[in-house]
């Protein structure tokens, strides 16, 4: 639609980029699919208020756009994990030592074990 | 991906400890989460809006129902969803063009129009369309006359927008079907048009 593009600070390609067609895919890694339908499951299931979980997000994005050095790149669905996880935390549902022992056990396994979800 | 030494667990990894350790406390069944991803990536989507959109262009009583009771007027089309507690779609016309944002976060209409293009999720566009709608636009192909009013709605928990956009020219003769093909999903966050097939 659009093929002319900007000089300013709309990145022209990546997925960051501005719309040239309705072809984006809605999940750029599947983890950011999972992390969402966890989300939603939780909250369809009455654990807490969509809300609840907005303000949490609101608050994961503004303490990153806050940090003075932008090196990194945004990447809105850690905004996204970090804001699920405080939330998990608050309500004593997944402590932060847990998490951390269970992500870390998972990343010691063997480089190329499949990551289908067997449970 | 992320070579951090005080963080060596990667985003995915994360989520899926998370998933495993929900699941075996009895919080989550994994299969929910696999219907709900199922449904954002396949069933719910912007074909929605345009099927709305289209049929506000053929009927000008619902084009009426859709300006004064969003919400309503979607639930009639038998479209329901999460994050659509309020909908309010903003009529563009020859002298206003309306354009959708969330400064804060993220929030969007998901039941008319999945979830958001990447770019929307940016901090560039979110505090960039607000200070400087008009040179964004242009960047993003969208050049408007100067003498069209910009009006940008920012998003809230509360509140979400859609962008109903003005009918192209020369779609007289169309059928709501073929109108409905030509909604992209862009047009109804305002910063694209719709255009008549050449």
């Amino acid at each position: 639609m659009s093929e002319r593009i900007a000089e300013a600070d709309l990145p022209i390609e990546g997925p960051a980029a501005p719309p040239r067609s309705n072809g984006e895919l809605v999940f750029e890694e599947p983890w950011q699919s999972r992390l969402f339908g966890l989300t939603l499951a939780l909250q369809e299931q009455g654990v807490f208020a969509w809300k609840d979980f907005q303000t949490e997000l609101i608050a994961a994005i503004a303490e990153w756009e806050s940090r003075a050095d932008h090196q990194e790149e945004y990447r809105y669905y850690e905004c996204w994990q970090r804001a699920f996880e405080k939330m998990l935390r608050d309500r004593d549902l997944c402590t932060a030592q847990e998490l951390d022992q269970r992500s870390h056990q998972l990343a010691a396994r063997p480089h190329g074990h499949d990551h289908d979800h067997e449970h | 991906m992320s070579d951090h030494d005080h963080d060596s667990d990667s985003p995915a990894q994360r989520a899926e400890a998370l998933e495993s350790l929900l699941a075996e406390k009895g919080l989550l069944d994994p299969g929910v989460v696999d219907g709900i991803v199922e449904r954002y990536e396949r069933d719910i989507g912007p074909m929605r809006g345009a099927q709305i959109v289209a049929r506000a262009w053929t009927d000008p009583d619902y084009r009426r129902r859709l300006l004064t009771d969003g919400t309503g007027a979607v639930g009639e089309m038998g479209f329901e969803g999460a994050q659509m507690e309020r909908l309010e779609v903003k009529e563009n016309a020859p002298g206003v063009h309306n354009v959708v944002v969330c400064t804060l976060c993220s929030c969007y209409p998901w039941a008319v129009l999945g979830l958001p293009p990447t770019w929307y999720k940016e901090p560039a566009y979110r505090s960039r369309i607000v200070r400087e709608p008009r040179r964004v636009l242009t960047e993003m192909g969208l050049v408007l006359d100067d003498e069209v009013e910009i009006k940008v709605w920012d998003s809230s928990a509360e509140i979400r927008y859609m962008v109903l956009p003005e009918r192209p020219n020369g779609t007289e003769g169309a059928s709501e079907e073929e109108l409905a093909a030509m909604v992209g999903r862009d047009a109804m966050i305002g910063v694209a048009k719709v255009s008549a097939p050449a």
